[in-house]
């Protein structure tokens, strides 16, 4: 299995190139091969993880480039959000099928080079490669909002590039010092590196500065409505599904591992920005016009379930964490594509030119119900059991952090469910909406399958989890000594969190 | 006195082939023109072979005036190449124009023959005959189109402020040579290390690195390059951009190395200052920038500060750093004026305004490909290959505990990335303005792309050919 790695990194890359020089029609088709083939390297590479096994997987190590190495490998985490990249770009190209229709070919090679970056972030075992790879994709992605975007798309992209790369600049300065505290550049090396504790303060900042621009948390994360409102429907499905996962990977990556003390010294200043984001941007989306503002101030607020999960310095936070990204990467990438269907209809995302929508167009309404409920958090779906878990690993790191945090589902539930309200109930305002064709086959083909494993993972979570649970607890072990003061009181039975999650998602699938 | 002329010899070459030529054109006028700058190419690449001091050892040549070592070999090969490549480029414009004269190889050629001289010198009086040689070939070739205006007070702009630094570089070697007793790089630095930098000797400094400071084009003596850079012609603006900054910086390097390495605490401060204000006003002050070759102008100043920032951690790695990001800079440099060269309007007329490059994408989506390339490239940003000299400056800083500096410095980074994109949003957002004329020129294009590929990701396959001959020539200083 050598060599699985590099493979799938080079075929979107091949294909990029090769769609440069074929018509239109071929380009489509070229970059739904590249990426249906990496989606069955990917399923491949699940199938071979041995879960158990060892920590990395498909080792690969090649001395390239001086100073660092094309190291690339996988755990758990990685895996997974490998495989939600690969899922979701097939996904991508059918939904640009033919709603892109100018310069086809340079649309679809800067998808697929996006491809290969983003799942070159979570593959990369050496710090700069890994460095690389995570700002490479900017580039895409910049021309993917500047060229197919919408009206306001040129201030977007801009506002994009520049956001999230002066977000990285200073991590860079901050590996390259702990590259030179360490001697070493493999990133498996420097997990297990103790970084002096006012170093760590430093460093930590530094890569919190990146990883908060990318995730986006509060108050940094005014580049994402911009962004996806101008981006094409694609663009936005990949922006939310995978782009803003980048930053959670590496709060769990880095952040977490190597400066365990640190994050422990700001677990305030995280938990802060994440209550805020999550009581704030709820509230903003509440009042958004446009649908897809609306989703992506949503996302804001799911992602500071993620923090808040990652910082809380338990298993069942960082678990649900994880789930979260996992489901949310899926749910709004489906949401966004839900607004494209109709988009691309009456070429429009005001929520009031539609409405009654669930009568002229039954199948989209059943599919657009389960992708909100999905994003409210209803049991059964992946939403619930990502934010169940780390609202638990919330309330276990601090009771208030729990209580504030909570009133994120309340208020998801009244964003969403008012949005869908407004578009799919009711009797429809619009003649024009009310004409508008249910979902062709390519659409159904789409969200059918997101819906799918959406409610797989919403049933039986442990697919999912199994792969990560020892990346877990490797990654415990790491911080526990050093995890903030607790005002729980179950805090004291050190072996009770394993057996917890083990029952939570246990109870979870019973359940369901 | 045999030694010391064979590790002369690249100079030797050029020097006589520039004579040699020079008579040509004397009797055959501006018809051998074409000619004579395929001839002074293949002078500058015979020079480049026979350059001491990357196969052996090199050698000190003339009692110290002239040092041939490995750092001054991977210089004069860089010097070279871009000189050469500035007259490829050159060929092709000046000619549709129809005057182009057969003095300008002579002149690229004797300018070269300085460069080598700066970037050789173990002396300050080397220093400064190659410095005025370099300048004095410059200032001609400034003011080349001589019934164009622009062009005319771009030379003189340049001789009377040139000459102004010249002076100020010329007090500073006097003071230094008065409080030190030699010229000497090696014996400043024993005079320096002995007792402790002396008022003097301060001063000295002081004035010997403004006036360096003038020719890399480092702030706060930047001033001259965005109207020098506007005015000249085009293909020696791609010159002035390239090789002469090389030779500069080479020269600044080993004088602070060398000369003054036991006074690194004195001159670091005011490098780390030129290095930061250069940086940051190069970012700031391109942003307005309708003129592409202002915009040019002021990136070349940006990057000037990101190789001193490699100059202040004063390291091998450092120095290491200064040298790679030289060699990617030239190709970065020398591509994107490749690209300005071809834009011409319909009636063949050199067009400068970055508006014209709008839509470029679509109406040549080659060399829009190739532009947007060296912008990226330029700002840095992987995995172009821009983004690994940056990377070596960087780490060369914080190598040297100079973490705050990178710091900065990257940040600043970010300012120029806004522009450089600013390009990038013209040619690939906007609607296409009107297409520029067709070239065929084709040793151009294949330029164009050789060096788009260089500046690629496939660059980094060049690392492992590049790294050991830097770090060959880096440890030549130390």
């Amino acid at each position: 299995m050598t060599g699985i790695l590099s493979l799938m990194l080079a075929v979107p890359v091949v294909a990029a190139i090769l769609c440069l020089f074929v018509s239109a029609n071929g380009a489509r088709w070229i970059a739904l091969a590249a990426t249906l083939a990496d989606l069955v390297l990917g399923i491949i590479l699940w199938l071979n993880y041995d879960i158990g096994g060892p920590q990395w997987q498909f080792v690969e190590y090649q001395p390239l480039f001086s100073r660092f190495a094309w190291a690339l490998g996988i755990d758990g985490i990685a895996l997974m959000l490998t495989l939600l990249s690969v899922f979701l770009m097939p996904i991508c190209i059918l939904a640009s099928w033919s709603s892109i229709e100018k310069r086809v070919q340079e649309y679809m090679a800067a998808f697929l080079v996006m491809e290969t970056m983003m799942i070159g972030v979570f593959m990369a075992q050496d710090i700069f490669l890994f460095y690389i790879f995570f700002e490479a994709g900017l580039i895409p992605m910049f021309l993917i909002i500047g060229i197919w975007g919408g009206a306001n798309r040129i201030y977007a992209s801009y506002k994009f590039f520049l956001y999230t790369l002066v977000g990285s600049l200073l991590m860079l300065v901050a590996m390259l010092w702990m590259v030179n505290y360490a001697g070493t550049t493999e990133i498996p090396k420097l997990l297990t590196t103790d970084f002096p504790r006012q170093a760590q303060f430093w460093l930590w900042l530094a890569f919190f500065a990146s990883f908060a621009v990318k995730m986006p948390m509060w108050p940094v994360h005014t580049w994402l409505p911009d962004a996806h409102v101008q981006a094409p429907t694609a663009g936005s499905v990949i922006l939310a599904g995978v782009l803003l996962k980048l930053g959670g990977y590496g709060f769990v990556r880095f952040s977490l591992p190597m400066f365990p003390d640190a994050s422990a010294q700001l677990f305030w200043l995280v938990m802060g920005l994440s209550l805020v984001a999550i009581v704030y941007t709820s509230l903003v989306a509440l009042v958004q016009k446009d649908m897809k503002k609306l989703i992506a101030y949503s996302s804001v607020a799911h992602m500071a379930f993620v923090t808040i999960g990652i910082f809380a310095f338990n298993r069942q936070g960082i678990e649900g964490a994880l789930v979260v990204m996992l489901s949310h990467g899926l749910v709004s990438g489906a949401l966004f594509l839900c607004v494209g269907v109709i988009y691309d209809r009456l070429h429009t995302r005001e929520i009031e030119r539609y409405g009654g929508l669930s009568n002229n167009m039954p199948a989209y309404a059943v599919l657009f119900l389960l992708f909100t409920m999905a994003s409210v958090g209803l049991p059964g779906t992946g939403g619930f059991v990502g934010e169940f878990l780390s609202l638990i690993g919330a309330y276990k790191a601090h009771s208030l952090v729990g209580a504030i945090a909570t009133t994120g589902i309340i208020l998801g539930a009244a964003y969403m469910l008012y949005l869908y309200w407004r578009v799919a109930y009711g009797t429809s305002r619009n003649a024009d909406a009310a004409a508008m064709p249910d979902l062709n086959g390519r659409e159904l083909v789409s969200l059918g399958t997101i819906a799918l494993v959406v409610l797989w993972m919403g049933i039986y979570p442990e697919s999912f989890l199994a792969p990560m649970r020892k990346d877990v607890d490797v990654l415990m072990a790491r911080i526990e000594r050093a995890a903030p003061a607790s005002d729980s009181r179950l805090a004291k039975s050190a072996h009770a969190p394993a057996a917890a999650a083990a029952h939570v998602t246990a109870a979870e699938g019973a359940h369901h | 006195m045999g030694e010391s002329l064979a590790l002369t010899l690249p100079e030797i070459i050029l020097t006589v082939g520039a004579i040699a030529l020079m008579m040509v054109a004397a009797y055959g006028g501006d018809r051998s023109a074409r000619a004579i700058t395929w001839i002074a190419i293949a002078v500058l690449i015979a020079a480049a072979v026979f350059v001491p001091g990357i196969r052996d050892a090199g050698g000190v040549a003339f009692d110290g005036l002239f040092v041939a070592d490995s750092f001054a070999a991977f210089s004069k090969i860089l010097v070279y190449i871009a000189a050469a490549i500035g007259l490829v480029a050159a060929t092709g414009w000046f000619s549709r124009d129809g005057d182009y004269r057969a003095e300008y190889p002579v002149l690229i050629l004797l300018s070269s023959v300085g460069m080598g001289m700066m970037v050789s010198a173990g002396d300050l009086l080397t220093l400064y005959v190659g410095l005025e040689l370099q300048s004095l070939s410059a200032y001609v070739l400034a003011s080349f189109q001589r019934t164009d205006n622009r062009s005319a007070e771009a030379g003189l702009k340049y001789f009377v402020l040139g000459a102004l630094a010249s002076g100020i570089l010329l007090y500073g070697v006097s003071l230094l040579y008065g409080f030190t007793g030699s010229t000497l790089f090696g014996d400043i630095a024993v005079a320096l290390g002995t007792d402790g930098v002396s008022a003097g000797e301060l001063f000295g400094l002081v004035f010997v690195l403004a006036g360096i400071a003038f020719k890399v084009s480092a702030v706060p003596f930047h001033m001259w390059t965005p109207d020098v850079y506007e005015g000249a012609p085009t293909p020696v603006t791609a010159f002035f951009a390239s090789a002469p900054k090389v030779a500069a910086i080479a020269l600044l390097t080993r004088l602070a190395i060398e000369g003054m390495g036991p006074a690194t605490f004195e001159w670091r401060q005011i490098v780390i200052f030129m290095a930061l204000a250069s940086t940051i006003l190069g970012g700031v002050a391109a942003i307005g920038q309708p003129n592409i070759k202002r915009l040019l102008a002021y990136s070349s100043i940006n990057n000037v500060g990101f190789i001193l920032i490699g100059l202040a951690a004063a390291n091998r790695e450092g120095v290491a750093a200064i040298l790679f990001y030289m060699a990617v800079y030239v190709v970065m440099t020398l591509g994107s004026f490749l690209v300005v060269l071809r834009m011409r309007d319909e009636a063949d007329r050199p067009v400068e305004t970055i508006a014209s490059l709008s839509g470029l994408s679509r109406t040549r989506p080659g060399l829009a490909a190739a532009m947007a390339m060296f912008m990226f490239s330029l700002a840095g940003i992987p995995p172009l290959f821009g983004f690994w000299p940056k990377f070596l400056v960087f780490d060369a800083a914080v190598r040297a505990d100079l973490t705050w500096l990178a710091a900065v410095g990257i940040a600043t980074s970010a300012i120029s990335a806004y522009y450089y994109l600013k390009i990038i949003k013209t040619m690939y957002f906007d609607e296409p303005a009107p297409a520029y004329a067709r070239s065929h020129d084709v040793p151009q294009t294949v330029l164009i792309a050789a060096a788009a590929l260089f500046v690629s990701p496939l660059g980094y396959l060049a690392i492992p050919l590049i790294q050991p001959l830097a770090a060959n020539a880096a440890s030549a200083l130390f």
